[in-house]
Order: structure tokens, then sequence, then C-alpha cells
């Protein structure tokens, strides 16, 4: 059982409460693609990925950026229930998408980096370490249905 | 996955604009990866305090970035470069390879943090490379 603070929580739905989604969601797929260019293969259909530029600037990868991102809105608002709250999504990703589970983490690392670049300051260190504890407890989830 | 021309380009380029500011970031870097990964505080159980702003990390983190800038420097031969370094890892402090990532991590969480319009997905990109090729010549010596 995951334990949360008071103010674990609250960094948590002050983070994404301010979020732009389009923005923050785009940046860290398209990072994540571009730093770690194996993850490329899950995204064969979404059109030009030949360059960094070309994934920058690419619609489909941008959109789901953000459908990705709106995904951890279910895990904010079921911060107690995180596992029980991604089953299916877990299956999902084994199932029928096969992604590689270590691929999960590449996302949540790009995703920090792209919030710590947009935060400045007000990333503080302990601010990290609850939305690592936070993105951890997701990749977790959606690595439970793996079989 | 080794270095080619244009990641050597990048990550000097990177350094150039934010070596100024090496040791905040060295010490911003590793007073994050002790809070965000805790297990990393067992190779520091010597020092009174592991808070960011602590005299040891300012002092430490001061100390890693003059590896990093000496890494920089070598950047064509890591492995020959390092050797001294290497030695001291492997046989002194024993450190176990895996937490090179994670201070990697917290390395680029920092450079993000304070420059962002310069860490850009291609400079970030040259910068994982070049810190895992650093840790993976820190790690020569090993065994």
């Amino acid at each position: 059982m995951v334990e949360w603070t008071e103010q674990e929580r609250s960094i948590i739905t002050n983070i994404f409460g301010n979020l732009d989604y389009e923005d923050v969601g785009s940046k860290a797929l398209s990072r994540c693609l571009i730093v770690y260019p194996w993850t490329q293969r899950y995204f064969a259909s979404f059109g030009n990925l030949y360059n960094a530029e070309a994934i920058k600037t690419n619609p489909n990868i941008a959109a789901h950026g953000t459908k990705v991102l709106h995904g951890l809105d279910r895990a904010v608002k079921n911060m107690d229930n995180i596992k029980a709250t991604y089953a299916e999504l877990s299956v999902l990703h084994s199932e029928k998408l096969h992604v590689d589970p270590d691929n999960f983490k590449l996302l949540a690392d790009c995703l920090t980096i792209v919030i710590a670049a947009k935060l400045g300051s007000a990333f503080s260190p302990e601010i990290q370490a609850t939305f690592q504890k936070f993105l951890a407890v997701v990749v977790s989830a959606l690595g439970r249905q793996y079989h | 996955m080794s270095l080619t021309e244009k990641d050597k380009a990048a990550v000097k380029a990177l350094w150039a604009k934010i070596s100024k500011s090496a040791d905040a970031i060295g010490a911003d870097a590793l007073s994050r990866m002790l809070l965000v990964y805790p297990q990393t505080k067992t190779y520091f159980s010597h020092w009174p305090d592991t808070k960011a702003g602590s005299e040891p990390v300012k002092k430490h983190g001061k100390k890693i970035m003059g590896g990093v800038g000496l890494a920089v420097s070598k950047i064509d031969d890591l492995a020959a470069g390092l050797l001294e370094l290497s030695e001291l890892h492997a046989f002194k402090l024993r450190v176990d390879p895996a937490n090179f990532k994670l201070l990697a991590h917290c390395l680029q969480v920092v450079i993000a943090n304070m420059f962002p319009k310069d860490f850009t997905p291609e400079a970030h990109v040259a910068c994982d490379k070049f810190l895992a090729n650093v840790a993976l010549a820190l790690s020569e010596k090993y065994r």
C-alpha cells in the first residue's frame, strides 16, 4: 500500500491542476522518441519520425502525448488506489499494445525533465521527489498485469 | 551507443553554456539524488547532513562537476582520460554502477531546470549518451 502525506497529495494535485496538457504531453512524448529512439518502434504508423524536427512537429505524436498525459489524471484522482485503477490499462499495454514495460520509466524520466524545464525554481528537490514517487507508482501499476 | 562527432560537438556546446554554473549544478543534482533516491545516502553515512545547501553536499557536488568537466575535455577517449577516477571508484569507493544512472538523471533534471532553452531534446540525447559513456568509463576497472 502506498502511503501519501497531505503535502505529497497537494503537490501532485497542484502540478496537474496547473498543467498545459497539450504542451507538456507533446513535449514529453517527442522528447522520449528523440532521446530513446528505440521507443519509436511503437509508433510506426504515426507518420514521419525521421529526425528530431519531424518528431517535434508530428501532429499524431503531439495528440498522443496529450492523451497519455490525460491518462495520468486517473492516478491523480485515485491516488490511494492506483494499482486497481490501472489494471485495465496494464492489460491493454501488455496484451494489445505489447509495450516493453521498461519504456514506461523512460517516458516518466522525460516527463520529469519537461516539468523541470517548465517550473524553474518552483521545481524544488522535494517536489521532484514527490513527482517521481507518483510516477514510480504509476509505472509499477502499468507493469503489473504483464505475464 | 558510442558518441558520434555530432554528439561530442553538442556536449561541448552545452558544457560551454553551463560550465560557469558547474558548482551550483553539482550541488543541486547531488542533493536531489540523495532525496529522490534515498538508497544513495548509504554511501554518505559519514556526513552529518545530506540536505540541500549543506557544506558536504556543496563541496562534493563541486568535486563531481570537476570530474564531468574532465570528462568533457577527454571526450575523445573517456576510458583513458578517466582511468584514475575509474580506479578510485572501483577499488576505494566501490559505488554500485547502477547509481551512476541516478546521478546522471538528476544532473539532467537540474540542467533542464536551469537552462530550459538550451536543454533541447537534441542536447538531451547527446548529454544522456555522454553521461552513459562516462559511467561506462568509470566502471572500467570494476572487474
